[in-house]
Formats: C-alpha cells, structure tokens, sequence
C-alpha cells in the first residue's frame, strides 16, 4: 500500500462547527484513516505540523495574532491548502464585528456590558492580541482550493478528501453546494 | 415645519397632477421634484406613493436609491458634479475640484453644514472633447479653468442663482471637424416622411383619409400605406445599416421583425443614454440635427406601424432640454408629427423620457424598465424588445445615430447609403475623439478608416494606446493602428479616446474598473462582487503590493464576469482588463512585489488598533514577516 495523505488541520476564527462536520462523515472516517494519517489536528491535539503535510484544512478567518502565525505554519508546512467552510472563506459570524470598531466591540464587551466588575480591556499578554477586522484566509495566505458551506457538509469534505488523494479534479458537484 | 410640508405639496402636487398619477411616469415625475427641491424628501416620497401606488411604499424609494442624480437627502442650493472620466482626469480635474472645495469649505460628497452646497463626483457626462466638465444644478459647464472655478466660487458664496451667471459659462460647442454625407446632407424637415408617403401614391391607390376610417385588411392596402411601408422597408434592407449604439445589428431586420409581431400597439424608442465614457456624439446629433433623428424615428413608426415613439435621454444632458422640446413643438407645428402627418392617414407623435445618472439604463431592456418609471434593472435577455418591449408590446429599440441614418436612407435611398464604407459596414460612422490630440471634437468617417489615420487628422503625437468603443471596448497598442474601424474589424460605438507616451496606462485602467464597479446595477452578484474584487486587485497594485496570484484571480474574475454577468454591462466590465494584460503587461509586472502572494494589507498595522487599546508592547503584540511563502 503506497503511503498515507498527511492531513493537517486547525480551526482560526472558526466556532469548530466545520470539525464537527468533518467527524460527522461517521464510520467512513475509518475508511479515510485507511487514506490519510493526521498531522497536527485539534482531533489529536498535535500541537505543530510535523514535516510536511500534503493537505491543511483551515476552519474559520484571521481575527488575532495567534490565527496568523498558525495560518502561516499551515502555507509553510501543506502543499495544498484549503478554506475549508464559510468563515475561512469570508471571514464568516465573526467577521460581522467588522461593521464596527474594534474599540467599541471591546468597550461593549469589557467595560459597558451588563454586570461587569473591575471594568477594563484585557491585556495579558497570553491572549492573543486582536486584529482591528476578521480577515478571510485567502488575503493573508495563498489558498489552493475553497470548500464551500457552513459548515460543508460531511459528504462535501468526503468527497472533497477522497478526490483530491486520488489526484482528480475536487470540485463539488452541485446537489453538494446546493443549500435551498 | 408645517409651512415647509404644505410648500413640498405645493411642488409636488402639480407635476404628479400633470402626468395624471401614471405609474409609469414615476421616474419623471421624481426628476421634476428633484430638480426644484434638490432632494425627494419623505414626505413627498409618501404622497407620490399615496397617489400613484395607493398602499404600496416600495416602488417609490426603491427607484430614489438606484439612479444617482436622485436623493432622499437634501444636496443643497447648489449641487455640482464634476465628471470624473480617464480624460478629465488627465486634464486636471481632481485639482479643480479640491479647488472649488476649498473655496467653498465643502468636502467631495457632503453637503456644508450650512445646507447650500454639495460637490460630487459622477461618471462621463459626454464632454469629453471639451474637459474638464461639470454639471452644475444639472447644468453643463465644460472646459473648465481655475478661473472658472473661482467665479463658480464666488457665485456660489454670493448665493446667485444659476440662472444668473455668466452665460458665457454653458457654451457647449459642437466641434464637428470633419463632415461627410451625414453631417453635409442636413435633409430638410419632412423630407423623409414625404419620400416615405411617396411611394405610397406611386402604389395603386391614393393616400385619402376617408379611406383609413374604416381600417382595411392589408391585403386590400388601398390607402398604399402598407405597400409604402413595406418599400420603406425594402430600401431599410437595402442600406443594410446596422445599429451605432455597439452591437451593430442590422435595423432592416429589427423592424420587420418588431412589425410582425402581434401586439395591441408598437413602439419606437431611441436611445440617447450615451453613457459610454468618452462618447458624445449624440449629444452633437441632438443639438443641431435633432430633426434629422426625429425623422427618422418617425420612418420607422411609419414602417412598423407605431402611433408613438420616445427619445430616452440621460439627464446628464437636462441643458438641452427646452432646444428639445421646442423642435418637437415645431415639428407639430408644421404637421410633422401628431394626427394625419402632412393630410396621410398615418399619426405619429414623440416624448421625451429623462434618465438619472445610470449607465446601465443604456442597455435596451432597462431602459424600456426605466421607462416604465421602474428601476433600470435589465430584463432577462428572451423575449427580446421587438416581441415584448415596452408595456410589453413590440418595440424597436435604436441609437440616436442609427435614426439619423435612417431618415437618409429615406431620403436618398438604400442603394445609394450602402456605396459608402465597407461591404459588412455600409454609410458613414461619428467618431468621438478626445484626449491627448490638438483637435478634440466629432469626425464622420466612412466606415473603414483607420486608426492611424484618424489619429493624424486630430493631431494626435507620440501616441501610446487608444480605447476604441469606451472602457467596455477595445485598449489598443501602437501596434494596432493600422486596424479599421468597422463591424469586421474593430467594431465601435465611435468613442475614440486617445492616450500619449506620458500617460500611464494603469491608471486608465483603474478608472476604468471604478467606472463598473459604481455603475454595476447590483442585480447580478458576478459583476456585483466580480467588478468590486476587480478595483480591490488594482488597489493593491497601485500600493506596490501586487503579486503574480493577484494577475492569476485577474482572469479568473474576468472569466466568471464574462460568462455568467446577466447583462452586457458585467460580460464587458472585464474587457480592459484582458486587453491590460495581454497588450500592456508592463503596468502590472512594474507593480509586482511577489511571485506568489502578499497581502494587500500590514497585519502588524492590522494589530495596532488592539495595541493602543490595550496598552501592550510584548513581542506577541508585533507581527514582523507577514509574509508566508507556500511550501514546495
Ligand atoms: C451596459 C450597456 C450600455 C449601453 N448603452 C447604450 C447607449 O448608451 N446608447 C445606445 O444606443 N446603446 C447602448 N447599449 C446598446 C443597447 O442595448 C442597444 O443594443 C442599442 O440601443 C440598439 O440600438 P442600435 O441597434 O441602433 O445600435 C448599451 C448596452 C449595454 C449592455
Ligand atoms: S463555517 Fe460555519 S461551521 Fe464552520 S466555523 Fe464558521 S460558523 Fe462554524
Ligand atoms: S451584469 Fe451588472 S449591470 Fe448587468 S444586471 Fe448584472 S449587476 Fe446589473
Ligand atoms: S441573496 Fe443573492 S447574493 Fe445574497
């Protein structure tokens, strides 16, 4: 047997819910593991890309600091890189704080909120510092393929995952970006 | 406020009066508000809607909101525009209008906290061989000088009204500089129509009245009306003139087929939008051969068998309007238009519909929408016009020129118009030159000439590149010059803007994209977001931050806009970019930092916002190398 995709995958400005996704493809992700190893991965918690992976799923956008030096281990360290779901595509929920300032998304977070004692804006340096707007991945980094949906479906990563490790062409046919 | 209320009814009652609470009249019927109130406030808003819609409240801001020279907000006593194409640009006119703002304390696009005065930016208003030029209170002021801006200043601050200023301010001039048998041959008024109703007494029977009363199947014609219209049309096949509004197709065929086609009543429209950037010919044709195109329209009424025919004019040309109306007024006059035109049976009569500032309105559908009083959105393409135009029935739609043509060919006959230009080209086309050349103006060549020369005639040097057609047309190299301008070659609206050695052909490319991007109607998300990413791409160039991805995601987008835009406006919003990139590589390759890809943005800047907010200054508050190159 020839040897196994290595597959890499970490969620940014994500709300995990595409992971989910992923898992959900049930008793086939026994088949997959037949396919493919995983490399770093909250699935394992390997916490660094260990050489190189052939493939690094991205859920979710760049909203800190934190997601970008990620994002970036992920292009330096997949061959291909894929959006994976709507928030890595577009920024996503999370990105809808880009209607405002990030000082008033934090002032009405941490100092105005209902019930708030010793009022005042985090600023441990263990937290991650935020960027002024949620960026999707493909204006940091150069991003290979896009896997549309929120989340994509389990089918939608499966079929995604099985054609690209079979070296065809990936694209989703359309009862599987159809979402009305 | 009561008073300001009851003074808003007393504007808005009368014209909504005036044109009898029609649906259809609503885009008019806003203009007309617009024009004395500077704005369509609420209130009116709500009374237009009461008395043409009864309860519905939509149709009324959603036609505000889609034509640009309509506001809600108040824009102030005075409202200027200033046009904002490639060639104004050249020719200084952002300087102008940073200086106009300054003298007036007033920032681009916002009204002065005192109310009176707004300035803004707006695509071509069809001036582009007399540039700079602005609209003032929907005024046209062109050749625009510091000078000029400094009275415009001081009348403005002095609270004239516009109607008092200099008149020498609005001279707009013709600058027709080479004429041939359109421009020479300025037929007498009626010509057409009588050659027309000529041939309808060398038929068997007399034109008489009495005998139409009872209308007679066509088979037994026996006022000859029908057989004329049929040699009017034959002399239409003849000619073979095809359309000057871009598309070039045959008018013969557009007629009959419009005249076949069952329907309740028939329709000529002409199109005048000429939103084209860089194009005016039109404009010239509508100011001193208006006639002739009024003619025309009307042979065509004659031959399809159409009672009314409507100029569809963009509003950027409002100072023309009491010259349009007074010809239309003499014309009637004279019997050349209303019932029994010159004692025949047949009646025919035109309108005049204003537009707003929407370039899109120039594609046939949407102009049919728009006017209906709709917004300008385009139809879907099938039924076409000629089958369900207006109000639904049979329709022709024509540009301005193709009329004027039209009447010719009435005159004169097919055979005769088809000797001039080309085999797949006949008669005469109006080029509009503008840019770096010493004579500027409207050239009428037959069909067939060549960019080289027309280049010489105007006195263009050191040229660079010309944009045949507008931004929607061709970007063309030096090498391209000895190229014809006709349908087989290079096919043209008749826009021939000119760009000299000096001039960075990046930057007309990105007004270009701009130009889109603000016109896109946003019916449509491929050229919704596609003409957007487009400007975003340019943007990121123009910071030095291109990369070889960016060019790659350039064709991608335009791919995606060519194929799947639900109208012409998207399908040719990326035809600059491929010309750019196939025929003018350099701009781009000059601007490119990276070979594969880097943000349009400084992450570490991206940081600072949360960093004076949090008062950090660890390493872990710096982003230093933002760049991520892809593994191999
Ligand atoms: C976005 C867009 C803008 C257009 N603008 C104009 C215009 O300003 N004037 C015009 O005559 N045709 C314009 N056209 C073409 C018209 O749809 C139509 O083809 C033309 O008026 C037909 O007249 P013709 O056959 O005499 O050329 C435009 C088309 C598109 C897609
Ligand atoms: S795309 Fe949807 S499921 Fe995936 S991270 Fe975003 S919100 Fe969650
Ligand atoms: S292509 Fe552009 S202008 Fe045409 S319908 Fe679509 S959005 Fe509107
Ligand atoms: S609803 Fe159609 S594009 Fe968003």
């Amino acid at each position: 047997m020839s040897k196994k995709v290595s597959v890499a995958t970490c969620s940014l400005a994500g709300c995990f819910g595409c992971h989910m996704s992923l898992l959900d493809i049930d008793e086939r992700i026994l088949d997959l593991l037949q396919l493919v190893e995983f490399n770093r991965s909250p699935i394992n918690d390997i916490k660094h890309i260990e050489g190189m992976a052939d493939v690094g799923l991205i859920e979710g956008g760049v909203c800190n600091a934190e997601n970008f030096h990620v994002l970036k281990e992920f292009r330096e360290h997949c061959k291909i890189l894929v959006s994976m779901g709507e928030c890595a595509i577009t920024g996503g929920i999370p990105s809808m704080r880009n209607h405002f300032t990030l000082k008033d998304c934090l002032e009405e977070g941490y100092i105005r909120g209902v019930g708030i004692e010793n009022a005042h804006i985090p600023n441990d340096p263990e937290i991650p510092l935020l960027t002024d707007k949620v960026y999707p991945c493909h204006e940091v980094v150069k991003i290979d393929y896009f896997l549309p949906g929120c989340p994509p479906s389990a089918d939608a990563i499966w079929h995604f995952l099985t054609e690209l490790i079979a070296g065809r062409d990936p694209s989703l046919p359309t009862e599987l970006i159809k979402y009305d | 406020m009561s008073s300001t209320k009851l003074s808003h009814l007393e504007v808005v009652r009368p014209i909504v009066e005036k044109y009898a609470k029609d649906p259809n009249a609503l885009l008019q019927i806003l203009i007309e508000v617009q024009e004395i109130l500077h704005c369509v406030p609420k209130d009116v808003q709500d009374y237009i809607s009461k008395e043409l819609f009864g309860k519905s409240r939509v149709r009324v801001p959603a036609v505000i909101s889609f034509y640009s020279f309509l506001s809600e907000q108040y824009l102030g006593e005075y409202v200027v525009h200033f046009a904002d194409n490639i060639i104004e640009q050249m020719l200084g006119n952002r300087e102008l209008a940073a200086r106009l703002c300054s003298k007036l304390g007033v920032k681009i696009g916002k009204v002065r906290n005192d109310g009176r005065v707004s300035v803004h930016f707006t695509s071509c208003i069809g001036m582009s061989d007399q540039a700079p030029a602005i609209l003032v209170n929907g005024r046209t002021i062109p050749k625009l000088t510091p000078e000029k801006v400094d009275v415009i200043a001081q009348s403005i601050t002095a609270q004239m009204p516009v109607e008092r200023w200099p008149e020498s301010l609005f001279v707009v001039e013709d600058n027709i500089r080479r004429s041939d048998v359109l421009f020479r041959r300025k037929i007498e008024p009626g010509s057409a129509i009588k050659a027309c109703l000529d041939r309808a007494k060398a038929a068997h029977a007399p034109v008489a009245l009495d005998e139409q009363l009872s209308p007679l199947p066509s088979d037994s014609d026996k006022t000859g009306l029908d057989h004329a219209a049929q040699e009017t049309l034959a002399e239409m096949y003849r000619s073979d003139l095809r359309g000057r509004g871009g598309a070039g197709f045959k008018a013969a065929i557009k007629w009959e087929t419009a005249r076949d086609k069952k329907g309740s009543s028939r329709y000529v429209l002409c199109n005048a939008d000429e939103g084209e950037p860089g194009t005016f010919k039109d404009r010239v044709l509508l100011q001193n051969y208006a006639d002739m195109v009024f003619e025309g329209m009307t042979v065509c009424g004659f031959t399809i068998k159409a009672k009314l025919g409507i100029l569809y004019i963009r509003g950027e040309y409002r100072y023309m309007k009491e010259h349009l109306d007074a010809v239309l007024q003499k014309r009637r006059e004279q019997n050349l238009l209303g019932e029994h035109i010159l004692g025949s049976p047949f009646s025919f009569d035109i309108k005049i519909h204003w537009g707003a500032g929407a370039y899109v309105c120039g594609m046939e559908t949407a102009m049919i929408e728009s006017i209906e009083g709709k917004r300008g959105s385009p139809r879907k393409r099938w039924p076409l016009p000629v089958e369900w135009g207006y109000k639904g029935q049979p329709t022709v739609v024509n540009n301005v020129e193709t009329y004027a043509g039209a009447a010719i060919v009435a005159v004169r006959g097919g055979s005769w118009f088809a000797q001039h230009g080309t085999m797949q080209s006949t008669g005469t086309k109006l080029f509009c030159v503008s840019g770096d050349c010493e004579r500027p103006g409207i050239y009428e060549y037959p069909f067939g000439v060549s960019i080289r020369e027309v280049l010489r005639d105007c006195g263009a040097r050191n040229t660079q590149a010309v944009q045949i057609s507008g931004p929607s047309g061709m970007m063309l190299p030096e090498s391209e010059f000895d190229r014809l301008l006709a349908f087989e070659d290079v096919p043209s609206v008749g826009t021939v803007m000119i760009f000299d050695k000096s001039r960075d052909m990046f930057d007309v490319l990105h007004n270009f994209a701009k130009f889109f991007q603000h016109e896109s109607c946003g019916l449509c998300t491929p050229c919704r977001v596609g003409t957007t990413l487009l400007v975003n791409i340019l943007d990121k160039f123009k910071k030095g931050q291109g990369s070889a991805l960016d060019l790659e995601e350039i064709k991608n987008i335009s791919q995606l806009l060519k194929t799947f835009s639900h109208c012409g406006l998207g399908q040719t919003a990326q035809a600059p970019f491929m010309d750019a990139l196939q025929k003018f590589r350099p701009i781009f390759d000059k601007r490119l930092k990276s070979k594969e890809f880097i943000p349009a943005f400084s992450l570490n800047a991206a940081l600072e916002e949360a960093r004076q907010l949090t008062g950090r200054t660890d390493p872990g508050a710096f982003i230093h190398e933002d760049i991520a190159e892809p593994a191999h």
